[in-house]
C-alpha cells in the first residue's frame, strides 16, 4: 500500500469503528469492546507506518477534487509532513490507551456503546485535522471534534454539572469557531485556495493582503478549542465528562487542534507581528492564570485541567516565539504525560471515592491501594513538573530556550516582545506547575488521617494502560530531542544552560516552597474535618466519578474550591486564593457581560414580540374575527330563512334584469 | 295575436272571463286560506278546494284533459297522500298556535315583493294578447293524445323510469324506518 | 280570452305558494304550498300552449304535456318528501323545519341526517 492510502485509512478505521459501534451497539454487545479498542489500535500501527514511510523528510501530498464548487476549489487533500505523522502517532495512541482504558472504566455503564462509538469518532476527527491538507476539510473534523465533546462531555447527563459542562464546552468553543470560519473563508479568498500548501506559498509570496486581521480571527477560534484565554472557561467545567474523556480531550484531540493548526499555519501568524505579541500576551495570561488557578482548586481533575490550560500556554507560547518545532514537542510529551495523569487520577478518584484533594488528605495510605497510580502519577508529575530527565524538561526548556533566543533578537520570525513576554511568563509558571504538582501529589498520596478503605484491586486494562504511558512520559524527551529537529523545521531543541538552570531551579524552588507549607499544615488539618465518599464505593470507576462530582458542591460549597485550612495552596496564595479558586471570576465577568445582555436582550425581543408584535397579529385577527362573528350570526341552520334570503335575491336581481332590460 | 278581434276589452268581459275570474277568486282565496290556517288538516282540504278550483280553470281554458289529470292525480291521490302524512307525523287536529314559523314576516315582504314584480311585468307584457278559445278545443283527450304519442314519446317513457325509481326511493326509505322503530321506537338518534 | 287573466292567476298562486314554503312550520304544510307553487306554474302551462296554439299555430302541444309530466314530477316529489319527512319524523320526533338545524354551527354532534333532506326539499322549491 501507498503512504497515501495508509493515511487514508488511519482516520477511516475509528470512523467506521464509531459508526458500526453506534449500529451494533443495541443489537450486538460482544462486538462493541473489539469495535472501540481495534480501530484505534489499527489506525496507531498504520499512523507508526505512515511516520516511518514518512520519516521526517519529504512531505507527502495528495489531493482529489471531488466536484467544482465553482469559486474557491475544496479538495480532499493530504498534507503529511513531520508534525502530522508525528501528531497523528500521539494521537492514535492516547486515543487506544483511553479506548482499553474506558473498557475497565466504565465497565457497567449502560452507555458504555455509544461512548466508545463517540470516543473513535472523535480520534477520527482529530487525526482528519492532523492528516487533512484543505482547510475546509480541517474544520469539518474540526466542527466534529465540537459536537463530539458535547456528548462526552455530557456522558453523565443526569447531574446538572454535566449538562452545564457540555453546553459550555459546546457555546464557547463555537463562540471561537464564527470567527475562526470568517477567517478561513478570509485567508482562502486572498489567497485562492484552501489547500494548506498553496495558502503558505501565497504567504511566502507575500500574497496575503490581511494578514493580522486573519491572523486575530483564527486565533479566536485556536483559543476557542486549545483553550486559551479568554476562551478557557469550558476546560475546568469539562471535568464533569468521565475522566477517560477528560484524557482524551486534554492529550491527544479537542486542546491539541488549535495549538497543531497555529503551528501549520504558522507563517501567516508570523506574517504579522501584532498578531505574534497577542499570541504571546494570550499565552502569558493564560499560563500564569492557569498555575494561580490550579494552586487553589480542589477537584484533582480541576488541577489537572488547569495545568493543562497552562502547559498549552506554552505551546502557544512556542508558537508566539515562531518556533513550531519546540511548540509540537511540548504537544507530544504533554499529551503523553496529561494523558497519564488523568488516567491515573481516574483510578485514584475510584481508590478514594472522592475527586477532593481535601477529602483526599484526610485518609491515610491511598498510595498503598494504588500503587500502580501513585508511581505513574509520581512520574507524571515531575514530567509536568520539567524537572530532568523526564519528558517534560526538554520539551519545556526547548519552549523557553526558544523564547530567549528571540529575546536577544538572533531571529527575525517573531518581535522581542513576545520572546521577552513568553520567557518571563514561562519561567513563572515553571515555578507555579511545580507548586501545584507537589501539592496534588502530596494531598493526594500522602494524606494524615484515617486509613484509607479498600475498594479491592483495579481493572487490570486500567493499571497496565498505566505503565504503558509512564514509558513515554518518562523517557520520550530524552530520547527525542536530538532527533526531532530533522522531523521538523530543523531548528535545534537541545535544551540551553541558561534556561534549564533557572526553569529547573525554579520548579525546585516551587516544589519545595509547597512542601515546606505542608509540613505545617497538619495542626490545621485535624481540627476541619472534611470528606464526602461516593455511595456506592463497590460500583465501577465511572459510577463512582459521576457521584463524587455530583456531591462535590453539595459536601464543600463549590464545585471548584473546598474551604480547608490545611490546604498548602491556601496558605501559599494568601488572600489571592479566594479569586484563584472561582477562576479569577472570569465566568462571573462573563455572566456579566455576555450572558446577562443576552438574556435582557432576550426578554426584550420576548416583549416585543408578545406584546407588541402579537398586538398587530391580534388586530388584524379581530376584524376578520367580528366579520366572521356577524357572517356566523346569519348562519342559523334554519332552511326558511337561507330560502327566503335567496328568492329575495332571486326577487331583486328579476326586478333588476327587468328594469335594465325596459330601459327604465 | 287577433287583431281582429279587436273590439275586446276589460270592460267588456265575456262570460267565460267573468267564470274565470270568479273560480279564479276562489282559487285564490282557498290558496290563502290554505298557507295561513292554523288548522293544519283544513289547509290540506282547502288545498283540494284550490287545486278543484285550477281544475276548472283548466277546463275554461279547453284543456280538459289536463283538467281531469288535475282532479285525479292532485284531488285524489297527492292530497290524500298529505293526509296520511298529516296522520302519520301525528300533526295535532285543531288550531296549533305554532303552525306559522318566526320566519313569517320575512316570508311574507319576499312573498309580496314577488307578487308585485310578476304582476307588474306579467302585465306590462299581456296587456293587450287576448286567447282565441273559439274553434277547436286545444286540449281535449285526443287531441293532447295524439301530440303525446306523436311529439313525446321518449319523454313520457323516461318519465315512467323516473317514477318508478321515485317508487324504489319511497319504498326504500320506508323501510328503513320500520327498521328503526322496530329496533327502537321514536328513538332520536343513532339507530341508523 | 284576456291571457292575463291566467298569467296574473298564477302569478298570484306562485307567490302564495311561496309565502307558504317561507312561513310554514310544519314540513307536510311546506311540501302542500310546493304543490300550489307548481300548480301555479301549470296554469301559465296550459294558458300559454291554448294561446300559442291559437296564435301561432302550434300543433306540438308542448305545454300541455310538459303540464303532463310536471304533474307527473309533482306526484313522484310528493312520494319521496313524504316519505323523507316520515324518516325525519320518526328519528326525531318531529316534523318542524326551524327545529332541524344541524347544519348551524355549534349544535354539532346530531349526525347529518335531518338537515339534510330539509334542506334538499328547499332546494328542491326554490
Amino acid at each position: 500500500m501507498t503512504t497515501t492510502t495508509l493515511a487514508v485509512l488511519v482516520p477511516l478505521l475509528p470512523f467506521l469503528g464509531a459508526a458500526a459501534g453506534l449500529l451494533l451497539g443495541r443489537t450486538a454487545p460482544g462486538f462493541v469492546r473489539p469495535l472501540a479498542v481495534l480501530p484505534p489500535l489499527a489506525a496507531l500501527v498504520l499512523a507508526a507506518l505512515v511516520a516511518v514511510r514518512q520519516g521526517g523528510g519529504q512531505a507527502v501530498d495528495a489531493h482529489t477534487e471531488l466536484t467544482p464548487t465553482g469559486s474557491v476549489p475544496i479538495e480532499l487533500a493530504l498534507h503529511i509532513d513531520g508534525f502530522a505523522a508525528l501528531v497523528a502517532v500521539l494521537v492514535a495512541f492516547v486515543a487506544s490507551c483511553v479506548q482499553i482504558y474506558s473498557t475497565g472504566y466504565l465497565r457497567d455503564d449502560p452507555r458504555y456503546p455509544s461512548y466508545a462509538a463517540l470516543v473513535s469518532l472523535f480520534t477520527s476527527a482529530m487525526l482528519l485535522v492532523v492528516y487533512s491538507g484543505d482547510l475546509i476539510v480541517l474544520l469539518v473534523g474540526w466542527e466534529v471534534m465540537g459536537i463530539c465533546s458535547y456528548f462526552l462531555v455530557g456522558h453523565y447527563w443526569e447531574t446538572p454539572e454535566a449538562r452545564a459542562a457540555s453546553l459550555k464546552a459546546f457555546l464557547v468553543t463555537k463562540l471561537g469557531d464564527v470567527p475562526f470560519l470568517i477567517g478561513l473563508f478570509a485567508l482562502a479568498t486572498e489567497a485562492g485556495s484552501f489547500q494548506i500548501t498553496r495558502v503558505l506559498g501565497a504567504v511566502a509570496s507575500g500574497g496575503i493582503d490581511h494578514p493580522t486581521v486573519i491572523a486575530l480571527l483564527l486565533l479566536a477560534g485556536v483559543a476557542g478549542k486549545s483553550a486559551q484565554f479568554p476562551l478557557h472557561t469550558w476546560l475546568p467545567d469539562a471535568m464533569a465528562g468521565p475522566t477517560p474523556v477528560s484524557a482524551l480531550i486534554h492529550a491527544a484531540t479537542m486542546v491539541a487542534a488549535g495549538v497543531y493548526f497555529t503551528a501549520r499555519l504558522l507563517p501567516l501568524f508570523e506574517a504579522s507581528a501584532a498578531a505574534m505579541v497577542v499570541l504571546a500576551v494570550m499565552a502569558a495570561v493564560t499560563m500564569t492564570g492557569s498555575g494561580l488557578a490550579a494552586l487553589a482548586q480542589d477537584d484533582i481533575k480541576r488541577v489537572l485541567a488547569y495545568s493543562t490550560i497552562g502547559q498549552l500556554g506554552y505551546m502557544t507560547g512556542a508558537l508566539a516565539v515562531g518556533d513550531r518545532g519546540a511548540a509540537v514537542f511540548h504537544l507530544l510529551s504533554h499529551g503523553a504525560f496529561k494523558a497519564l495523569l488523568f488516567l491515573a487520577a481516574g483510578v485514584v478518584i475510584h481508590a478514594a471515592g472522592t475527586n477532593s484533594l481535601a477529602a483526599m488528605s484526610r485518609t491515610h495510605g491511598l498510595r498503598d491501594r494504588v500503587p500502580d497510580a501513585y508511581w505513574t502519577m509520581t512520574v507524571a508529575l515531575l514530567a509536568l513538573a520539567a524537572i530532568p530527565p523526564f519528558s517534560g524538561f526538554f520539551s519545556k526548556e526547548s519552549v523557553l530556550g526558544a523564547a530567549e533566543h528571540v529575546t536577544s533578537g538572533h531571529t527575525g520570525q517573531a518581535p522581542g516582545a513576545a520572546g521577552w513576554i513568553v520567557l518571563v511568563a514561562g519561567l513563572l509558571t515553571a515555578l507555579l506547575t511545580a507548586a501545584y504538582a507537589t501539592r496534588l501529589w502530596l494531598l493526594a498520596f500522602y494524606g494524615r488521617g484515617a486509613e484509607a478503605s479498600d475498594h479491592g484491586r483495579q481493572p487490570l486494562t486500567m493499571t497496565v494502560v498505566l505503565w504503558v504511558l509512564a514509558v513515554p512520559s518518562l523517557a520520550f524527551g530524552g530520547l527525542a530531542y536530538r532527533a526531532l529537529p530533522g522531523w521538523f523545521d530543523g531548528r535545534d531543541l537541545t535544551p540551553s544552560l541558561l534556561t534549564s538552570i533557572l526553569g529547573t531551579g525554579l520548579a525546585v524552588v516551587g516544589g519545595l516552597l509547597t512542601y515546606g507549607v505542608w509540613q505545617r499544615t497538619p495542626a490545621f488539618a485535624a481540627r476541619t474535618p472534611l470528606g464526602a465518599v461516593a455511595a456506592h464505593p463497590e460500583g465501577d470507576a465511572g459510577l463512582v466519578e459521576a457521584e463524587a462530582i455530583a456531591s462535590h458542591e453539595p459536601a464543600y460549597g463549590s464545585l471548584a474550591s473546598a474551604p480547608d485550612p490545611a490546604d498548602p495552596g491556601r496558605r501559599l496564595l494568601g488572600p489571592l486564593h479566594r479569586h484563584a479558586a472561582a477562576g479569577f471570576h472570569l465566568d462571573a465577568l462573563y455572566a456579566a457581560l455576555f450572558v446577562r445582555p443576552v438574556q435582557g436582550g432576550a426578554s426584550l425581543v420576548r416583549f416585543l414580540d408578545r406584546e407588541v408584535v402579537d398586538t398587530y397579529v391580534r388586530g388584524a385577527a379581530a376584524l376578520p374575527r367580528l366579520l366572521g362573528a356577524a357572517v356566523r350570526r346569519a348562519q342559523t341552520g334554519n332552511v326558511q330563512t337561507y330560502v327566503s334570503a335567496l328568492l329575495a335575491g332571486t326577487v331583486v336581481l328579476a326586478v333588476a334584469v327587468v328594469l335594465v332590460a325596459t330601459g327604465a | 295575436m287577433n287583431l281582429a278581434a279587436a273590439p275586446h276589452g276589460f270592460l267588456s268581459p265575456t262570460g267565460v272571463e267573468i267564470a274565470f275570474l270568479l273560480v279564479g277568486l276562489v282559487t285564490f282565496g282557498a290558496a290563502l286560506v290554505t298557507v295561513t290556517t292554523r288548522q293544519l288538516v283544513h289547509a290540506a282540504l282547502w288545498l283540494v278546494v284550490a287545486l278543484g278550483g285550477l281544475a276548472v280553470e283548466y277546463l275554461l281554458l279547453t284543456a280538459e284533459f289536463i283538467a281531469w289529470v288535475q282532479v285525479l292525480v292532485y284531488v285524489g291521490a297527492v292530497v290524500v297522500l298529505l293526509l296520511f302524512g298529516l296522520m302519520l307525523t301525528k300533526a295535532p287536529i285543531g288550531r296549533s298556535p305554532d303552525a306559522d314559523s318566526g320566519n313569517r314576516w320575512v316570508a311574507l315582504t319576499v312573498a309580496a315583493a314577488a307578487a308585485g314584480a310578476l304582476v307588474w311585468v306579467v302585465v306590462d307584457a299581456f296587456r293587450t294578447t287576448w286567447i282565441d278559445l273559439d274553434g277547436p278545443p286545444a286540449g281535449t283527450t285526443r287531441v293532447t293524445g295524439e301530440s303525446l304519442f306523436r311529439n313525446w314519446v321518449l319523454p313520457f317513457e323516461a318519465l315512467s323510469v323516473l317514477l318508478l325509481a321515485a317508487l324504489v326511493g319511497a319504498i326504500v326509505l320506508s323501510r328503513k324506518a320500520k327498521a328503526d322503530t322496530a329496533g327502537a321506537p321514536g328513538a332520536k338518534e343513532g339507530a341508523r | 280570452m284576456h291571457l292575463a287573466y291566467p298569467a296574473v292567476l298564477s302569478a298570484l298562486l306562485f307567490c302564495t305558494g311561496l309565502y307558504g314554503v317561507l312561513a310554514r312550520r310544519n314540513a307536510i304544510l311546506v311540501l302542500m304550498s310546493v304543490e300550489l307553487m307548481l300548480n301555479a306554474v301549470n296554469l301559465n302551462l296550459v294558458a300559454f300552449d291554448v294561446w300559442l296554439s291559437r296564435a301561432a299555430r302550434d300543433t306540438l302541444h308542448s305545454g300541455q304535456a310538459l303540464t303532463l309530466f310536471t304533474v307527473a314530477v309533482a306526484a313522484a316529489e310528493i312520494g319521496i318528501g313524504l316519505a323523507i319527512v316520515l324518516a325525519v319524523y320518526r328519528n326525531r320526533g318531529t316534523s318542524d323545519i326551524d327545529r332541524l338545524r344541524d347544519t348551524a354551527e355549534g349544535h354539532g354532534g346530531d349526525g347529518p341526517d335531518g338537515g339534510t333532506p330539509a334542506a334538499e326539499k328547499a332546494e328542491a322549491t326554490a
